[in-house]
């Protein structure tokens, strides 16, 4: 195993980690994990694409958290936090952007962040993300779209329910 | 990837790109090292780093030889990440044009401390634009870029052989987009990226090869 070779996604990982969890403790614990989970597995890595690799493996462990709580999917995070994160002026954006993602299901916001900050391929995010292209597209149009509206403050779309 | 959903959202990307871009020059915590008790204090983070990184080169000597060489995993990953940094470059893609070519290989030869050759690839319709000298793991590297007719870039990183380390003949990697044929002789590391198909690449890298290995 060589540490070193990862050690240069490190600041990759931990920005995508923060965009997805949104709190910096829950996003180093991610990256954490992943790391302690990558270094334990890296002789399953065959010398190929390693970000995605990496990426695969946060995923992996992402979903994993979901599933045991440790991350609360989609709930809105608390003023007080966000405004610790960010004190500035221009606040009022980010603080919209912040809680937008939050917003989104997980499985968009993973497909959206790793194409907006990571500029993957479809075909980089679906291997990531271990999802058909397909699944990729759909996700991403579906994520952008509902961010978009959030961010521009219009309210997201309402299922229509038949009242009687 | 579809151009005009991407433009449609190129706000929304900036915008996200813009926020969380900090991050990737914020330190990095300590713990990300090794593991290490979450209580560390970070002010001693330096201190704690410095072992994180003697203890990290030290593992991997306990563990069994690996099938390749620790230089021989990094140089795809390395040469690959050094090509998408430069060759994307329109006013400084080098830093010694081709133009001054036998200044450049001097130049080079001198901070690598070995003789350099650098290949002539016209017959597969690359030429040289130059090249520069950059920071490799433990010395310097040269970078030798070429360009075809379609502004298509190549890059060959060159880094001197360390004694006792495992040659490697001709091996295929991909980083992301990049592709990279990689060897290690008893003079020099190579490889040559380019964000070609495996084909293309094959052939101007078998032209280098026996360039250089004749």
């Amino acid at each position: 195993m060589d540490y070193q070779l990862i050690v240069p996604y490190i600041p990759n990982l931990r920005r995508y980690a923060r965009a997805l969890v949104g709190d910096r403790d829950g996003a180093d614990d991610l990256v954490q994990d992943t790391l302690e989970r990558a270094v334990r597995k890296f002789h399953l890595w065959r010398p190929g694409d390693l970000r995605a690799w990496l990426f695969s493996i946060m995923h992996n462990v992402f979903v994993n958290q979901l599933k045991g709580r440790k991350i609360s999917p989609s709930v809105e995070i608390d003023e007080e936090t966000i405004a610790a994160h960010v004190p500035t002026v221009d606040s009022v954006d980010v603080l919209d952007l912040e809680r937008a993602l939050v917003r989104l299901a997980p499985e968009q916001r993973e497909v959206v962040l790793l194409v907006a900050l990571e500029d993957m391929s479809y075909a980089d995010v679906s291997k990531a993300l271990g999802i058909p292209i397909g699944t990729v597209m759909s996700r991403l149009s579906r994520g952008r779209e509902r961010l978009r509206r959030l961010v521009e403050g219009e309210p997201a779309r309402t299922e229509l329910r038949i009242v009687q | 990837m579809s151009r005009e959903e991407d433009l449609k959202y190129a706000d929304l990307t900036a915008a996200i790109k813009r926020r969380f871009d900090p991050i990737l020059t914020e330190p990095i915590p300590a713990r990300m090292y090794l593991k290490s008790p979450r209580w560390i204090d970070y002010a001693r983070a330096a201190a704690v780093l410095a072992v994180g990184i003697a203890i990290g080169l030290a593992v991997p000597m306990l563990k069994p030889a690996p099938q390749m060489s620790v230089a021989a995993v990094q140089l795809p990953i390395r040469a690959a990440r050094a090509h998408m940094v430069y060759s994307p470059e329109v006013r400084h893609p080098v830093e010694v044009d081709a133009k001054d070519q036998d200044h450049l290989v001097k130049w080079l030869s001198k901070r690598l401390d070995i003789p350099l050759r650098v290949p002539v690839l016209v017959q597969e319709g690359f030429e040289l634009l130059g090249g520069r000298l950059l920071p490799g793991l433990d010395g310097p590297v040269a970078q030798f870029m070429y360009q075809d007719a379609t502004g298509k870039r190549l890059t060959l990183y060159v880094t001197p052989t360390r004694k006792g380390e495992r040659l490697t003949s001709f091996r295929f990697a991909k980083e992301g987009n990049v592709s990279v044929f990689y060897w290690i002789d008893d003079e020099c590391n190579y490889a040559l990226s380019g964000e070609v198909d495996k084909t293309t690449l094959a052939k101007v890298a078998s032209l280098v090869y026996k360039q250089l290995e004749s």
